[in-house]
């Protein structure tokens, strides 16, 4: 196999929780390994520390406040909304200044009928740049495995029952096509302005693991 | 029928049964995030010198039981270093040395 970790690599006994890494902890092979790639590409004038600093930035100001906006709009504005689920980066993009930045998005409203749910079975594929980095539970092997066998069940595991009679689709992201679920608009936030209407619109809502809730 | 179960490779999980899910929130932590921003410093550019079709595809080359026992931003970094040797932008020799200056220094 061309792509052998080197020899030095703990390829077995790690033995650590990586749910519990901390910066201050002693500073493993991985950490060096990211450490001399940076170092050499910074070198090389591939890009700077500054590059790297500001990319950083960027991807830390990104959250689902970004994504509760577009969804806000959605529900306030009819025209927004169709033009949103008929082409969403070009939606967004043009329309309200936000960069999905990599790869196409697609909307999908969830109705009386139909309940969507997001997952990527081959690997973490999500819309960061409108959700924020995404949480562990969606990268970790039981999300990817089970919410294409038995949507339901997982969706029961986050407090979610879906109505027998509304159908659940389930949305396998890729590198190149991600998604964004467009929450039912709670009863009684009818007239709510959008800022208003933004708050009660939470990440887990746009995963499609959560309905929206008016109490938010 | 082919014997899906044995031929589909480590990564490619969908319709599995691999538990329970655990609503684990962790906080990214610095280095995670110099991975993840050097990955999108090199995809995000005009001349993308690595893509994220490509990150994925090296990550999907790992050695199954090396996927299955290191973290998620382990298998970014082997992936990346593994693409950027492979492309001549570093070379195995000096990333490796690298390495060992940091082991030494640390």
């Amino acid at each position: 196999m061309p792509h052998d970790a080197p020899e030095h690599a703990p390829g077995h006994a790690h033995d650590h929780d990586h749910a519990a890494i901390e910066a201050d902890e002693p500073q493993g092979y991985y950490q060096h390994l990211a450490a001399a790639t940076r170092s050499l590409l910074i070198e090389k004038g591939v890009f700077s520390a500054g590059d790297m600093r500001a990319m950083i930035e960027k991807i830390d100001e990104r959250s689902p406040a970004v994504g509760a906006r577009i969804v806000a709009r959605a529900w306030t504005d009819p025209d927004f909304r169709e033009r949103l689920l008929a082409q969403g980066k070009k939606t967004m993009k043009e329309e309200m200044d936000i960069d999905p930045v990599v790869a196409d998005i697609v909307v999908v409203e969830n109705t009386a009928d139909v309940h969507n749910v997001v997952v990527c079975t081959l690997c973490s594929c999500y819309p960061v740049f409108i959700l924020g980095r995404p949480p562990d539970w969606y990268k970790s092997y039981a999300y990817r495995s089970r919410t294409v066998r038995d949507p339901r069940g997982v969706l029961r595991e986050f407090g979610t029952e879906i109505d027998p009679g509304r159908e659940v689709r389930v949305h396998d992201s890729t590198a190149d096509m991600r998604y964004l679920v467009l929450p039912m608009q709670p009863e009684g936030t009818e007239g709510w302005p959008e800022e208003k209407l933004a708050v009660i619109v939470t990440r887990d809502t746009m995963v499609g693991v959560a309905e929206a809730q008016a109490a938010g | 029928m082919p014997d899906y179960d044995n031929i589909r490779q480590q990564h490619d999980m969908g319709g599995l049964d691999k538990g329970p899910v655990a609503p684990s929130e962790h906080e990214i932590v610095l280095w995670e995030k110099q991975v993840e921003a050097t990955m999108r410093l090199l995809s995000m550019r005009e001349d993308k010198i690595v893509t994220v079709d490509e990150l994925r595809r090296g990550i999907e080359e790992l050695p199954p039981e090396l996927y299955d026992t290191i973290g998620y931003y382990e298998r970014w970094i082997m992936s990346l270093s593994n693409i950027l040797v492979e492309k001549g932008v570093l070379g195995r020799a000096e990333l490796d040395a690298r390495v060992r200056d940091l082991e030494a220094g640390a």
